[in-house]
């Protein structure tokens, strides 16, 4: 029976694409592999009942296809077999809930040691800003940005003087201390995404959202902005590179405060010892 | 012992409301342009919705040429590229599918198979599609406004949308609010109908739980659509406002282009709640009128009826009253309080459950059942391995924590063009081809239907399963070139323009279909009243194509339920619904 047979070849190539695709997600950069585990669990669950589904159907067609005489079975309803089928999807289910949601309270836990820092999107580009040497952001409001104050700190707060502000630069993150990412947007919605990260969230304007990671491995990382943001949405690059720490606190002496590029007096840079403090 | 007479009738309970005088046309007019009849008004609907389904696959075409061949066409930039997915999406989900299960499958089944002699409010029906036709129009003429359609997104999303880096936002993203608004206000005119006609017209005889699966999905996802479409009416008109007032709605503080806006105090998130609000139940009213017409269909053509009736029953609405409180589970990585995922993985993958009920189901009509592998079954087959496919993908976006790696990336274009797209049109196509012999009196070509079949669901899955995996390797969606990046291998590219060279393919297949509709109007066999020997009652017509009142001059009378096929002991393989039981209670012990 040819129908059959081609929709049993539907099903085993579905499977043999999935084990031999060349595409496959990015090697992971950050503590999030929980994440790869549950889309692991998934792609397990969900593959045996799509291949069980669509072999069972084709055994139906292959045997119940019509011939001279057939005549077919008269069963409106069997009680048991729909309640176990319930059952056992339920069980599935749950299966791939609970350690979805399990994962999803990792996620959305920030560890009080996080540091924090700020991604600001806008069309088109990302700015970034690290705290100090306060180990602080100062306090922002978007009716301040003007060309002297593209992230529009505020000029009184005093946790902002010795912020880093980085703007169309590469954002710098030291390996192995988690970091909560602040994300704000100036004008439309943007997305904060790096493939290898996992973690990602929208940018909303008029509002801060976050997500947090711990970078466990060093590299430089491709930026994508992954919410539709006008014409040049795909142009919409960074970097982020992953450092050693010690690298990473040279790197960070040689920014400039918000107190400098404001022309304020300056503030003494931050220093820092390698290996941190 | 006096041996009674069995009278039939007894056993059939009264209809809800005693007939009423039909309206008749006096001119060729009123009978074929300005018709009241719902099955006039569904061949306007149908071919309207095809009509701009067209532009849509188009639209397709030129999206993939971008994608497969980068830089290529010289007359397809990023602004055109925004704008063809946007028309594309919304004329796809909305002005295509919505318009086609609801305004043209429901106007002409619902009558037919509840044995009514037209809609209840046929006036306010013909309104409905003229009004449809309009918002199909306005939404047509942005294609030749200054700046063009609006380049949104489907969704609309704000501030995006009514700002200037986006394309259209002169006059293209006006007049689509303006089309919703006009699309909303003409469907709930015909939802009405559809609602109280499936309520108060029914025949003597055609109890709720005796309603073929067909209507029950027609008829749910009408009253969903009339819960669901409110909320866009109200994001569309608060946008609007936006636009065009100045007012805040959805718009906060915020600085564009280093010009600081008026705009103050508005919420983005909460146009994205209303947004959703409308289009998670969206995915339901596509899904279950496909749900019911497609249980139809697999029953009749494999002669046997549908398993677990009830449990259908209960599951197309068990569905749509869910699907109410899952919207929020694409938002995820909205910026909202990140605790609604607890609740909102919760209850999409409870969702799960009773979808599985009918696949099962489905699958087991088949079991021991006499198929006939006619085109409607080919098309209801591809149903359902393209709705399992896209199902199961469901359950990795909605289980919150998947969903952040994988959320607006090519996995979630290649899940819902699955489970919304590929799916319900094969439903649509494989109902086409069996109902199209009642419309027109002829049957529909079989070879061509079949090549038909072959390369759209072939081809079909050739797209979109191993655009999965580009998805999950972290491409984007939205973007009309990914660029240089460090972690895409340039097979990736190969892969893409082999999706395109399919999505040539299938959509040259569409034109064989065409041909066939046609071609067989004219050519093909006369099918007679009921040519696959269905139980349903709009096959049991006097005559063929149904004439105005649909039934002559009695009304059929229901004794049995929609699915007396291969009953044990009756002659032929199908009982129609309206054939008396000859004693009382003995054939068909279902309801």
């Amino acid at each position: 029976m040819v129908v059959a047979l081609i929709l049993l070849l539907v099903a085993v190539g579905s499977v043999l694409f999935h084990i031999y695709s060349p595409w496959w997600w990015t090697p992971i950069a950050t503590n999030w592999s929980y994440i790869d585990h549950t889309i692991s669990i998934t792609f397990w669950i969900t593959g045996a009942v799509f291949f069980a589904v669509i072999a069972f159907m084709a055994y139906c067609v292959f045997r119940f296809h019509h011939k001279e005489g057939r005549r077919a079975a008269y069963n409106p309803e069997n009680k048991k077999l729909e309640w176990w089928l319930t059952i056992g999807t339920a069980v599935g289910v749950g299966a791939m809930l609970a350690p979805g949601l399990v994962v999803w309270h990792q996620f959305v836990t920030v560890p009080a040691d996080a540091t924090e820092i700020e991604v600001m999107g806008q069309q088109w580009q990302w700015s970034f800003r690290l705290p100090g040497k306060d180990g602080r952001m100062g306090t922002t409001n978007v009716r301040n940005i003007s060309p002297e104050n593209p992230m529009g700190l505020n000029r009184d707060d005093p946790h902002g003087q010795d912020d880093v502000v980085i703007e169309s630069g590469d954002l710098h993150l030291p390996i192995g201390k988690p970091v909560k990412v602040l994300l704000r947007s100036l004008d439309v919605l943007h997305n904060f995404m790096v493939p290898e990260f996992r973690a990602k969230m929208d940018m909303v304007p008029g509002m801060v959202t976050y997500f947090w990671m711990t970078p466990i491995r060093t590299g430089t990382f491709d930026v994508l902005c992954a919410e539709l943001c006008g014409v040049a949405h795909a142009q919409m690059r960074a970097k982020v590179i992953v450092q050693e720490v010690s690298e990473y606190h040279a790197w960070l002496e040689t920014q400039k405060t918000f107190a400098e590029l404001s022309g304020r007096k300056a503030v003494t840079k931050a220093t820092y010892k390698s290996g941190g403090n | 012992m006096v041996d009674v007479p069995y009278d039939a009738r007894a056993d059939a309970p009264p209809a809800e409301v005693p007939e009423v005088e039909l309206y008749h046309p006096r001119s060729w007019w009123t009978q074929y342009v300005f018709s009241q009849d719902a099955k006039v008004i569904a061949i306007q609907y149908s071919l309207t919705a095809s009509a701009i389904g067209l532009v849509a696959l188009v639209l397709s075409w030129l999206m993939r040429l971008q994608l497969g061949f980068p830089g290529t066409f010289s007359f397809i930039d990023a602004s055109q590229y925004l704008q063809f997915i946007t028309m594309h999406g919304m004329i796809m989900v909305i002005y295509l599918l919505t318009a086609l299960f609801l305004g043209g499958f429901g106007n002409y089944l619902i009558p037919l198979m509840v044995g009514a002699r037209d809609m209840v409010f046929p006036y306010v029906n013909m309104l409905s599609y003229w009004i449809y036709l309009l918002a199909v129009l306005v939404l047509a003429s942005t294609f030749f406004v200054p700046g063009g359609p609006t380049g949104a997104g489907w969704t609309l999303y704000p501030p995006q949308a009514v700002l200037s880096g986006t394309p259209g936002q002169d006059w293209g993203i006006v007049l689509m609010l303006v089309s919703l608004i006009l699309f909303i206000i003409g469907f709930t005119m015909g939802g009405l109908n559809y609602v109280v006609t499936v309520l108060q017209a029914r025949t003597r005889g055609m109890t709720l739980m005796r309603m073929p699966l067909t209507v029950w999905g027609i008829f749910t996802a009408t009253v969903m659509a009339l819960l669901a479409f409110p909320a866009l009416f109200v994001a569309s008109v608060m946008m609007l406002f936006d636009r065009l007032l100045g007012t805040s709605f959805f718009m906060p503080a915020l600085v564009e282009m280093g010009q600081q806006m008026k705009y103050g105090g508005g919420s983005p998130i909460l146009f994205q709640h209303l947004f959703w609000f409308f289009g998670h139940p969206e995915v339901y009213i596509v899904a279950l009128p496909a749900f019911g017409i497609v249980s139809d269909l697999i029953s009749t053509h494999a002669r046997k009826n549908i398993f677990g009736y009830r449990m259908m029953v209960w599951a197309i609405v068990g569905i749509g009253a869910l699907s109410f409180v899952v919207w929020a589970h694409h938002m995820y990585v909205s910026g909202m309080h990140p605790k609604f995922g607890f609740f909102f993985a919760t209850t999409t993958l409870i969702i799960a459950i009773p979808t599985a009920i009918k696949v099962y189901n489905w699958v087991l009509t088949l079991w021991r059942g006499d198929i006939h592998l006619t085109v409607p079954m080919l098309f209801a087959l591809g149903f359902i391995i393209t709705f399992v496919n896209g199902g199961l993908t469901g359950l990795f976006l909605g289980n919150v924590v998947v969903d952040v790696p994988l959320s607006d990336t090519m996995f979630v274009v290649a899940h819902f063009h699955m489970v919304m797209g590929v799916a319900p049109i094969m439903v649509v196509l494989g109902a086409i081809y069996h109902w199209y012999p009642k419309v027109t009196g002829r049957m529909l070509d079989d070879w061509m239907g079949k090549f038909h079949f072959w390369v759209t669901f072939l081809g079909a899955y050739l797209i979109f399963f191993p655009m999965h995996y580009i998805g999950l390797l972290g491409v984007p969606r939205r973007y009309h070139d990914i660029g240089d990046t460090s972690f895409i291998p340039s097979s990736t590219h190969t892969l893409n323009a082999f999706i395109t060279v399919m999505a040539l393919i299938v959509g040259f297949a569409q034109m064989v279909f065409l041909f066939n509709l046609v071609w067989s109007l004219f050519r093909g066999r006369p099918s007679g009243g009921n040519p696959w020997r269905a139980t349903t009652l709009e096959w049991q017509t006097p005559e063929t194509p149904p004439g105005h009142g649909n039934w002559g001059k009695e009304l059929p009378v229901v004794y049995r339920w929609a699915y007396d096929y291969s009953v044990p002991g009756a002659a032929q393989d199908f009982i129609p619904q309206n054939q008396p039981r000859t004693t009382p209670a003995v054939q068909g012990a279902a309801p």
